[in-house]
């Protein structure tokens, strides 16, 4: 899920100098989960923007916030309240807010910071282990992603700064090296970490990616990720 | 062609520096420091915004110590470029006549000056290897997105002639994957290797009978300790370096016989910390355990030439 924090309370008025009248929109996903953008959360931010003297129209929590199109199904049963308010603050991710920017012509703002794609240690404990590279190589790598687990992303083993198995950049992290090592080693895949990787085509990481899956029926070539420039279903870098 | 290849290659026995660049245009501190190696090593590395501290770029340096009669080697981190300012800067470096690179990862910018900056790793130290290689062929690295393999790339207009060089810790722990990936650098083109600074030379040489089985020279690190509280930082902060006890008594010792006087505290310690170097370096050059060393002094490199006097080389 997309990991993300609140802003800092000051930033958020900030952004919201002379706009006497909000809009709130929460996430009833990834946001919920990470406390940002719940019911609790909406309850709150509501009550400290009225202490500050502004009105809250309304609010929704929109069942995921980065889906366009029920978001726009959603933001009709609230058509007099977003109308009433001079701007919205969404508290869902970076994708989230942008729905609303996307769907309507008054200002949005985010209050929240959007930090990673990330996995549910446990409760309220989030980790990030990848980073949307486009094409996969943890089938090479024991099934650690090195270009997220290690700062440095390395593709060919450990740097000469792992200590005691511990990253160089952090004492608390196991190095992911080592990591790797040490799994290729028990699965009996040690020639894996042998192998020479080549610099990274990193095509299908430009920016901003697309994908289209095409209907079965359609007479089109099947699913494929469309990036600037491609046209049709063609996958962007490569063809893998 | 590379003058240390030809050194190397005749058996001679090897010394490296090293030159770091200033923060600032003002390059006479180096030059003179590069003054006083002259006819003493065989080869100077010029080290790339070492510690991720932005400073004088290598390549730069590198033209200056060519210019003053001395053989650089060429530092080159993937720290702060893409594949494109890689391969451009390699181009660079060879019409300048530089000949020898030793390619690293680089530091995270993390533990720099400018930890705002975003670092690039586009590629890594095995990678650039390839890269090299892949010059030094005529052809530049450019790949069919989407391949695995890299296939011929575009050919140049006049190749390089570069001798590749590389980086191993010999005390890394755990070793084996770094010595796994000692093996892919040899693999991807590293001809020589200079190590991270080793004191236990009995370690040393367990880890040049597994380096031995590869076409590589090798040149062993010496770094200068200065002082007993140093060599106690290096080997609390510093992975892959481990400073023997013995060595440090040597230098407390040292310390201890200055009583209250703090400076010459600090003078008896280096005067012991340049003995050990030497003592090493005398050690290494009998046996002939390895094909030469890599002196790294950091601030001290004034002392260089001492140390090699010392050494009876
Ligand atoms: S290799 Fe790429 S896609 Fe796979 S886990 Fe890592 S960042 Fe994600
Ligand atoms: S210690 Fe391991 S995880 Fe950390 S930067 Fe080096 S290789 Fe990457």
């Amino acid at each position: 899920m997309i990991i993300s924090k609140q802003k800092p309370f000051k930033e958020i008025l900030a952004c919201l100098e002379g706009v006497e009248r909000v809009f709130l929109v929460g996430c009833g996903d990834c946001a919920t989960v990470c406390q940002t953008g719940g019911e609790d959360q909406i309850v709150e931010m509501k009550q400290r923007l009225e202490a500050e003297g502004k009105k809250v129209t309304g609010s929704m929590i929109g069942e995921s916030a980065c889906h366009i199109l029920n978001m726009k199904r959603e933001l009709r049963q609230h058509k007099a309240e977003v109308a009433d308010a001079q701007a919205l603050l969404v508290m869902a991710c970076g994708a989230g807010i942008q729905t609303f920017s996307e769907v309507l012509d008054k200002p949005v703002y985010t209050a929240n910071d959007s930090l990673f794609l990330g996995n549910v240690q446990r409760f309220g404990h989030f980790s990030e282990h990848c980073s949307l590279c486009g094409s996969c190589i943890v089938n090479e790598t024991g099934g650690i992603c090195p270009i997220t687990n290690c700062p440095k992303g390395l593709l060919n083993g450990p740097c000469g700064g792992v200590d005691k198995g511990m990253c160089e950049l952090d004492s608390e992290r196991e190095c992911a090296w080592v990591k790797i090592y040490n799994r290729l080693k028990a699965l009996g895949q040690l020639d894996k970490l042998r192998k020479l990787q080549s610099p990274k085509d990193y095509c299908s990481a430009e920016k901003p990616r697309m994908r289209v899956i095409e209907r079965k029926g359609s007479g089109t070539q099947g699913p494929g990720t469309q990036g600037p420039g491609t046209q049709g279903s063609v996958t962007k870098g490569g063809g893998k | 062609m590379s003058k240390l290849k030809q050194a190397l290659d005749a058996g001679e026995f090897v010394i490296t520096a090293e030159a770091g660049p200033p923060k600032g245009t003002d390059v006479s501190q180096m030059l003179h420091h590069a003054e006083g190696l002259k006819g003493k090593v065989h080869a100077v590395n010029v080290t790339d915004n070492q510690s991720s501290v932005m400073r004088l770029g290598s390549l730069a340096g590198c033209h200056l110590l060519l210019d003053q009669g001395l053989e650089p080697v060429f530092q080159l981190t993937c720290r702060d470029r893409n594949r494109l300012a890689l391969q451009s800067d390699l181009l660079s470096a060879h019409v300048l006549g530089i000949r020898n690179v030793l390619a690293l990862t680089g530091d995270h910018v993390l533990v720099g000056d400018h930890p705002q900056a975003k670092p690039v790793f586009d590629v890594e130290s095995v990678q650039l290897l390839q890269i090299i290689e892949r010059l030094n062929c005529g052809r530049d690295c450019a790949t069919k997105s989407g391949r695995d393999e890299l296939p011929d790339g575009t050919e140049l207009q006049g190749k390089t002639e570069f001798y590749s060089g590389a980086v191993v810790t010999p005390e890394a722990d755990p070793i084996e994957p770094q010595l796994i990936k000692f093996e892919k650098k040899s693999e991807a083109g590293a001809r020589f290797f200079q190590t991270q600074a080793i004191y236990d030379l009995d370690n040393f040489a367990q880890f040049m009978k597994f380096a031995r089985q590869f076409e590589v020279k090798i040149l062993a690190g010496i770094l200068l300790l200065r002082s007993a509280g140093m060599a106690n930082y290096l080997n609390k902060f510093v992975p892959g370096i481990n400073v023997p006890d013995s060595l440090i008594a040597e230098l407390k010792e040292a310390k201890d016989r200055a009583g209250d006087d703090k400076k010459l505290a600090a003078k008896n310690q280096l005067d012991a910390g340049i003995a050990i170097a030497a003592r090493q370096i005398r050690s290494i050059h009998e046996s002939k355990v390895c094909d030469g060393v890599h002196i790294m002094a950091i601030g001290l490199e004034a002392k260089v030439p001492r140390i090699i006097e010392q050494a009876g080389l």
